[in-house]
Order: C-alpha cells, then sequence, then structure tokens
C-alpha cells in the first residue's frame, strides 16, 4: 500500500489517513489531496491515452488541459486535478465495460 | 432587495486582478458577482492548499507572502460581510448577450451581468517537444501548484525545461523544498538574455530576486539548451535528450519534465463576449484589444495576464483600473488613478523586457519532426498539420478542421501556437496571418446532463 509512485511527499504529511479503492483495490491518500496526488502516490498514471499508446498523469494541475479526467466505478468522469479524493471513492484507470 | 436597481457587475476571476476589482466595486457601494473555479481566491499565483494544511503564507509565497496575506484577507472579509457573492468551484462555460452559462457541481445556471469584468489569468505557454505527451511531462505551473497546494513533488528526479521567470523560480522552490532537480534547461542563451537587460532594470530587487535564486541553481542550470527528445517507456518519462550550448549531446535521466516559457494569456471568454485581437510579435500570440484601463467594448473589461501579461503586480493594478473604467463607464466617481497608470508604465517596460530575454522557441516548433505529437489531447502530429496545409490552405481554423489540431478537449490551449508556427514556416508567411482559432462554447468539458432542466 505503500508502493512507491510518481509522486514525492515533501511537506503536509500529518493529516488524516483517507481510503478510496482503484480498480477495486484499496489505496492509502491523505485527506486534503486531490484526485490526481492520490492516485499518483502509488501509482504512476491516471488512464490511458485514446488517442495514442502512452499512459497520461496530467499535465496543468489548473483545470485548463483536461488531461486528468479520471473514470468512476459509478456516475460521471472526474477531472482529478480539481477534485478532492474522498473517503471509499471508487476510481477506475479504464472505462466501464459497458461504455460505448 | 433594493428599491433603486444597481448595474450587475460580474467579475470571473478571483486571482489578484479579480480581488482587487471587486474591493474596488464593493469600495464604490456596488455588490459584485465573483466566479472562479477555485474553491478558495488567489488564483493561481496565490493559490491556497485546502483545509488541513498547515504551511504559513511565508513558506508558500516567500517573498511574496505579504502580498499574498492581504488579498486573501480582503477578499474574505468581502465575503464575510456579504459585500460580494462569490461563486467558488465554478466555471465560466459560455458568454452570449449579456448571460453568462456558469457550471458547477450543481448543474449549469445562466447569470445575467450589466458589465462583465474578465480576469481569467494566464496559463503557461508551452511547444511540443518530441515525446511530450508521456505520463510525467507537465507544465512548470503545475510543479508549482503541486508543491503549494499538495506539498509534492510531481517526480523523484525532475528536469525543468523552458524559459522565462518560472523555470528559475520553480527550480529554486523545487531545490528549497528537497526535491531532486537534475536539470534546468533554459532555451535561452546567455547573450538572448542579456538583450532584454534594459528592460529588466525596470524592476531591479525582482531582477536581482531571481539572480540570487539562479544561483541557487547551481552547475545544474543551463542556458541555450536544445531540446532534442524526452525518452518514455510504458510508465513514463525516462530521461531527456538535449545539447548543451555547445551543441554537445546530453542525456539526462529523470521521471518528470516540467515544462514552460513563460505564459499564454488565456482569452477564451473574452472571445466568446466579442472581444477583437491582435497579434502581438513579441508575446507571440493573439491578445484581445483592450484600453489601457482594461475596456474592450460592448460593457467587457478586461484585467490581469488575459490581456497583458504583467504577473501578478501588474495584474492588481490592472484589477484596480478595470474596475474604476467600469464605474466611470456607469456615471460613478473614483479615485485617481494616476499613480496606477504610472505603475502599469513601469511593469510593462519590465514585462517587455522578459518577452526579449526568454522567447517562445518558434525554430524549435518551426522544426518539429512530423511524427511529433503537436496537440497533446488527440495525438495530431506535426506531419499531419503540415499535409492539411495542401489540402485547406493557409487558415488557422481551416487547418483545424481538417487536422483536428485545436479540436481536442483543452480546445487549442496548448497547441494552437505551435501549430501556427508550423503553418507559418511551411507556407512562407507570418504567424498573425495564419490567424487563431475561434473559440467554442463550453470553453470547458461540460456532461450533457449539466444541462438539462436549464431553464
Amino acid at each position: 500500500m505503500t508502493a512507491s509512485g510518481r509522486i514525492v511527499r515533501l511537506a503536509e504529511q500529518q493529516r488524516a489517513e483517507v481510503h478510496f479503492f482503484l480498480d477495486a483495490e484499496m489505496r492509502g491518500a491523505l485527506a486534503g489531496d486531490t484526485v490526481l496526488t492520490a492516485m499518483l502516490a502509488s501509482g504512476h498514471a491516471l488512464r490511458n491515452s485514446e488517442f495514442g499508446s502512452e499512459a497520461r498523469a496530467g499535465f496543468c494541475l489548473m483545470g485548463a488541459c483536461q488531461d486528468c479526467w479520471v473514470w468512476q466505478e459509478e456516475g460521471p468522469r472526474l477531472r482529478a486535478c480539481t477534485t478532492l479524493i474522498a473517503e471509499g471513492m471508487r476510481l477506475r484507470t479504464q472505462p466501464p465495460e459497458n461504455w460505448p | 432587495m433594493s428599491a433603486v436597481a444597481s448595474p450587475q457587475i460580474v467579475i470571473v476571476g478571483a486571482g489578484p486582478a479579480g480581488i482587487r476589482a471587486a474591493a474596488t466595486l464593493v469600495d464604490a457601494g456596488l455588490h459584485p458577482i465573483v466566479i472562479d473555479e477555485g474553491q478558495r481566491a488567489g488564483g493561481q499565483i496565490y493559490r491556497r492548499p485546502p483545509p488541513g494544511f498547515t504551511r504559513t503564507p511565508e513558506q508558500l509565497y516567500g517573498s511574496e507572502a505579504a502580498k499574498a496575506r492581504a488579498l486573501h484577507s480582503l477578499f474574505d472579509r468581502l465575503v464575510e460581510g456579504r459585500r460580494l457573492t462569490h461563486r467558488a468551484s465554478s466555471s465560466v462555460i459560455a458568454a452570449h448577450q449579456g448571460r453568462l452559462h456558469v457550471m458547477a457541481e450543481r448543474g449549469v445556471q445562466v447569470i445575467g451581468y450589466d458589465r462583465l469584468i474578465l480576469a481569467t489569468g494566464a496559463s503557461d505557454r508551452v511547444a511540443p517537444v518530441p515525446g511530450w505527451q508521456n505520463a510525467g511531462v507537465y507544465s512548470l505551473g503545475a510543479a508549482q501548484i503541486a508543491l503549494k497546494a499538495q506539498g509534492v513533488a510531481l517526480g523523484r528526479r525532475i528536469v525543468l525545461i523552458g524559459s522565462g521567470p518560472l523555470l528559475t523560480l520553480v527550480g529554486a522552490q523545487l531545490v528549497t523544498a528537497g526535491a531532486d532537480v537534475a536539470a534546468v534547461l533554459d532555451t535561452s542563451s546567455w547573450r538572448r538574455q542579456m538583450q532584454g537587460f534594459w528592460g529588466l532594470t525596470a524592476r531591479p530587487v525582482v531582477a536581482s530576486r531571481g539572480l540570487v535564486m539562479r544561483a541557487r541553481l547551481g552547475r545544474c542550470y543551463h542556458a541555450g539548451a536544445s531540446l532534442e527528445h524526452i525518452e518514455a517507456n510504458g510508465s513514463g518519462v525516462v530521461a531527456v535528450r538535449w545539447r548543451d550550448a555547445g551543441g554537445r549531446e546530453r542525456l539526462t535521466s529523470c521521471d518528470m519534465v516540467g515544462m514552460g516559457w513563460h505564459l499564454r494569456a488565456e482569452t477564451h471568454l473574452a472571445d466568446l463576449a466579442g472581444c477583437t485581437f491582435a497579434y502581438d510579435e513579441q508575446w507571440r500570440q493573439w491578445l484581445p484589444r483592450a484600453d489601457q484601463m482594461g475596456r474592450a467594448g460592448k460593457g467587457v473589461y478586461l484585467a490581469g495576464d488575459g490581456v497583458r501579461l504583467l504577473g501578478a503586480d501588474g495584474a492588481e493594478i490592472a484589477g484596480r483600473l478595470a474596475a474604476a473604467a467600469c464605474l466611470s463607464d456607469l456615471g460613478i466617481s473614483t479615485a485617481s488613478i494616476n499613480a496606477d497608470l504610472r505603475k502599469l508604465k513601469r511593469l510593462e517596460r519590465f514585462a517587455r523586457g522578459l518577452a526579449t530575454a526568454f522567447p517562445w522557441p518558434k525554430e524549435m516548433a518551426r522544426a518539429l519532426p512530423d511524427e511529433a505529437v503537436v496537440c497533446r489531447c488527440e495525438n495530431v502530429t506535426a506531419g499531419s498539420i503540415r499535409d492539411s496545409i495542401e489540402h485547406g490552405g493557409v487558415e488557422a481554423n481551416r487547418v483545424k478542421s481538417l487536422s483536428r489540431v485545436g479540436m481536442g478537449r483543452c480546445q487549442g490551449r496548448y497547441c494552437l501556437l505551435a501549430a501556427v508556427e508550423l503553418v507559418a514556416a511551411s507556407a512562407g508567411c507570418a504567424p498573425k496571418d495564419v490567424g487563431r482559432f475561434r473559440g467554442q462554447a463550453p470553453v470547458r468539458p461540460a456532461p450533457v446532463g449539466a444541462f438539462v432542466g436549464e431553464g
């Protein structure tokens, strides 16, 4: 669960721990993390490009580039850089199977 | 409700420009609506972390902490005193005939305005480098936001590329925070940087602060670098291939790249609100036309980096001036603006110095290999943009509809400038003759469901 991800925490590590699910697997994050921070704390990407073979991990972090939209198990996609992680959130790196 | 309807003024953006504009209007007895995408006011430069973070403004903003504190507390006081209406976490996705379409979590709502002040700021001006579509490539602004608002570095070993004040600033901030910065590659040569010297003397304190930060980077800073390729494997970036000022090939391993060449004005809403644009040769981008006060016509006022790239201090002044112009046009008298206009002149000289010293790398964009991705949204390549000229001619929107460059989810924010340089180079004309992508609503992706029930 403390698997090394893309990001390195340099400050503000005294926050409460929260848990979320990524592809049905439980992951840990800190309260106040964005979804982007939470996912990249233990992983290296947020999604795969629909137009190429490469993985994507966000780009601008200010809601302008739209590179960081991720799927939820239920409900609409969310923009990972502007959404805070919440306890029990269920996210996925791939579109749901029933997505056309 | 008061008996006499006062004009409804809407401000978009709660950074330094938007906050100063709002305070100026409140001082004159008006009650503006301030719409902002952030959860808390401050904009990107004075962005505040989410609740629960404990670093002080001094730790977050360094030499600019007093300015950040002043703006945050001013805005919070106005909100608490109910002197304005703050629509946080809300995106204006369209502007049409005095009405804004505002998207928030609860859906899209229409807000009408008599006067509109756009303080939409800027984002990084980026240039494609082959391989930049891979995971682990971020804008310089992203690296700074991650550090400020989340307390994290976006990689274990970092290479920063680009040119401009943010390159040095982000590098120094990351080093101070304990991140591993392997190299800072400035595409501007020392000679080129010296050409901006006269302009930079307009703000000697700011310029010398930059030199101190540059010194902190030490031997990892390289002026006059050429960028060749960002190498990646399946999980993202692994190295940057580049040449130093002497032409020697270098390979620096890293798992994160931050890139940026100063700023690109955020102008989509100005476009939809009916502003006209002019190509600015020095900034190498289209900027909306406005007078010195920010008047853009049709009841629209522009302030801050979204109209003139003067940075945060300039944005505070421009915010006050735009509000003063708005008040004066409504027949409401305001305090003297002469001191602000004088300060603005000095900041403009400094900004021109920056533009000269740290130019956008047009030669690099023009020489992109055909297989290089220009549009990160849809992986449109330089080659397909060049091909589209043969079929559709030399015009930005024709190139867009044929090649799809600029049609992705970022709506051309990160590819327009490079695409236009490519087209201009192939056709042998100037970028301004290629034109610019027309802004299209919605300016942020909006789910269809957001419009259901809109009335």
